[in-house]
């Protein structure tokens, strides 16, 4: 059947599944606005304040949900305001289809008006990107898009469309998804040898050599990475850690891949990781990381990461192998299948007297109540919220001091519940995430938790929220400074506080309401859980401004580029 | 190991536009210059030849192996044993010959090099030379007292000596025996 390009396209998203997109319109993507109009009660399109928002917002849905996200930007400053989002979801591997249009084929090259060479801006910060200048080539393109966003590492993908392609006409027909592979692009490049859509079966002589590895060591440590999360391989993570009797250190990017409350994990481990992580990094003699890269925040020093331990790295990316940490082991595979092998094969084991000395250091740290009068410390907070709000509530982070208390403080026990810029440290995600978090599980609640200078940076979102009735709880650790950024200062830069206290407004609590949402101030326990309470039966959206003190820290921290167990704070 | 020394890929890739700076992209993006660079189709006008030229030790370039077989549009790759392999460059050189003696001695030059002169001016000689890097850095110092005007080089192509093609599943563990590279 003869259809326009931007009719095509919403049938190619049909074809995926898809239900809910995120964007922003403009001059050149104005055909495909057109068709969202007449594809209303099909496609759900949410329309942000800004394109960063929006583009986190189908991060956050992707992340919180499974599915690949999907976001619509015009050309010029449309995509080049989408760029952050992107970064962001392809350093955590989060499935994202960007869609945006540019300008007319005759105008391509001219510097036209919101032109931007936006495919070269976002080369390297996508899996793939496309520019589409032939209607033929549209449905092939995007199918291939869909495919290649979700499969292996996830990440995101970015097609750009000149305008008059979203005009011309060209035969459709619809195809499902299961054929696709097997057609046009998608076909030709798996047909060819050197790729393909599934992931390899893991190599079992590298299975069984790993598991002879587990058999022979006393000390054991597992690092459960953003990999499990992205591979939904929590189920097969915990069963294998219970087997084998071993303590788990958890990443930031995994965060809900191992059960938080379970009497196994020592926490999170690196900079600000528990000393029990760290200390068992240090002493371990077989250090198994899943879907781990051993970022610069893990691996401070690689040098002296794990010295004593073989080190075993399960990834789905080779090229992830000894990029960071040299190590004795890999097998290459999808955690959850990796792990399936392994655990069919390895036999139980217990580890008394290991985890006795694992477990003899502190798994969190506590903080000093009582010189607070009238502020909150970051675990009254996370302590308040968890006691309150149900437990399989999603957590939405920003970036910075409140983000590794929450993560420190909090417990996650399934993938998707905490949604946090690990890799790129977005300031400004978690708003965005949190309302495509929302969308995405209407039946959940949703927290979105941030600090005073994030939540600057995009409460515009608020409006969002507010229009498609989406009830978000923010609560803002509000010490009047870049809490981070004060702490290294404080810690390293001799008390030079530069440019990083934030005396300023707006006043959070009537910003909420200017936006219709509710607001309150709080400075203790009673306050905090009555403003909870509230917030949770009100039935919009809710800001809790919490006052903390400004020179509170996240403990413990590794400095930068240190060995994993010199704490510069305990 | 860890000595940094030249290293020869060979890429083949999808010949389509965008491709080559995708390719080029994923070294300055991790952090290494090209010294050299060769791209031309092969056989099959689909599928073009990339030959690059890095200083890496062995580690680096494995990455950067992986790295580039990530790339859609990467069919393979193929780190060249450099002991093992034939590598030859096309090199361009316009000399300045003031007189007829020093027009005599370039050509005799030229000669022992077996390289032609293909082109020829009052005062200059343009010399085409084709050889590996020693010897086309040979010639380059012997001319450099006439004067070299221009100097222009194609970049280093490199096969492997015998039987052994890119094509090959000879692959090492960790490229290919593992099924495909997961998109």
């Amino acid at each position: 059947m003869q259809m326009t390009g931007a009719k095509i396209l919403l049938e190619c998203l049909l074809e995926q599944g898809v239900d809910t997109v995120f964007g922003y319109p403009g001059g050149t993507i104005l055909n495909v606005y057109d068709e969202i109009y007449n594809y209303g009660d099909k496609i759900k399109h949410y329309l942000t304040a800004h394109e960063q928002g929006a583009a986190h917002a189908a991060d956050g849905y992707a992340r919180s949900t499974g599915k690949v996200g999907v976001c619509f930007a015009t050309s010029g400053p449309g995509c080049t305001n989408l760029t952050t989002g992107i970064a962001t979801a392809y350093m955590d591997s989060s499935p994202v289809v960007f869609i945006t249009c540019n300008v007319n084929e005759n105008l391509l090259g001219k510097d036209a008006f919101q032109e931007v060479d936006i495919t070269g801006i976002t080369m390297p910060i996508t899996k793939c990107n496309y520019m589409v200048r032939d209607v033929k080539k549209l449905a092939d393109i995007v199918r291939e898009a869909f495919a290649i966003a979700r499969s292996g590492r996830p990440g995101p993908v970015l097609i750009d469309i000149v305008k008059n392609v979203t005009a011309e006409k060209t035969d459709f027909v619809s195809l499902p998804r299961e054929e696709h592979a097997s057609h046009g692009r998608l076909g030709a490049l798996i047909r060819r040898a050197s790729h393909d859509l599934k992931a390899p079966e893991p190599d079992l002589g590298d299975v069984e050599k790993l598991v002879e590895m587990i058999k022979n060591s006393k000390k054991p440590l597992l690092v459960c990475g953003g990999g499990v999360v992205r591979s939904r391989a929590h189920k097969e993570f915990l069963e294998l850690a219970e087997r084998i009797d071993s303590p788990v250190a958890i990443t930031v990017m995994g965060g809900g891949g191992f059960r938080g409350r379970s009497p196994l994990t020592t926490g999170i481990i690196g900079m600000h990781g528990s000393q029990a992580s760290n200390m068992a990094c240090d002493a371990c003699d077989l250090l198994i990381a899943v879907g781990c890269r051993f970022s610069d925040r893990v691996a401070l020093e690689p040098q002296s990461f794990a010295k004593q331990a073989q080190i075993v790295q399960i990834d789905i990316d080779r090229a992830e192998i000894n990029k960071n940490v040299e190590v004795d082991h890999h097998i290459i595979g999808d955690a959850k299948r990796v792990l399936q092998l392994i655990n069919e094969r390895v036999e139980p084991q217990t580890h008394e007297a290991w985890k006795d000395y694992v477990f003899s250091f502190k798994t969190e740290t506590e903080y000093d109540t009582c010189s607070h009068e009238n502020t909150l410390t970051p675990k009254q907070i996370s302590d308040t919220v968890a006691s309150i709000c149900p437990e399989d509530t999603v957590v939405a982070t920003d970036v910075g001091q409140h983000q590794m208390w929450v993560i420190q403080h909090f417990h996650y026990d399934y993938p998707g519940q905490l949604l946090t810029s690990g890799g790129f440290g977005t300031m400004g995600f978690g708003l965005g995430a949190a309302i495509g978090a929302k969308v995405g599980n209407p039946d959940k609640t949703v927290i979105h938790i941030t600090g005073d200078g994030c939540f600057r940076m995009n409460c515009h979102e608020l409006c969002t929220e507010q229009f498609y009735n989406l009830p978000v709880i923010t609560i803002v650790y509000n010490n009047g400074t870049l809490g981070m950024v004060r702490q290294w200062q404080t810690l390293t830069y001799n008390g030079h506080y530069s440019q990083t206290t934030l005396d300023r407004g707006p006043d959070f609590v009537k910003l909420a309401e200017a936006y219709g949402l509710g607001g309150k101030r709080v400075h203790t326990v009673p306050e905090l859980e009555a403003a909870l309470k509230e917030a949770l039966s009100c039935g919009h959206g809710y800001v809790i401004d919490c006052a903390v003190e400004i020179d509170e820290m996240v403990r413990p921290m590794v400095p930068v580029g240190g060995k994993i167990t010199q704490f510069l704070v305990d | 190991m860890d000595t940094v020394r030249r290293q020869s890929l060979s890429v083949l890739v999808d010949n389509e536009s965008g491709v080559l700076s995708q390719v080029s992209r994923m070294f300055s993006r991790k952090g290494y210059n090209i010294e050299s660079l060769a791209v031309g189709t092969t056989d099959n006008p689909a599928v073009s030849r990339i030959t690059i030229e890095v200083m890496a030790n062995d580690q680096q370039t494995n990455l950067l192996c992986n790295q580039l077989r990530k790339l859609l549009p990467v069919h393979s790759v193929k780190l060249l044993d450099l002991e093992k392999s034939i590598r030859r460059e096309l090199i361009l050189l316009k000399v300045h010959t003031a007189s007829n003696d020093a027009c005599n001695r370039a050509i005799q030059i030229a000669n022992i090099f077996r390289a032609s002169i293909i082109d020829v001016s009052t005062t200059t000689l343009t010399i085409a030379v084709i050889g590996d890097a020693q010897k086309t850095e040979a010639i380059i110092d012997l001319v450099k007292e006439f004067g070299v005007l221009e100097l222009v080089r194609t970049g280093m192509v490199a096969l492997e000596r015998g039987a052994d093609t890119i094509y090959e599943a000879t692959k090492e563990k960790g490229e290919f025996d593992y099924g495909k590279n997961v998109l």
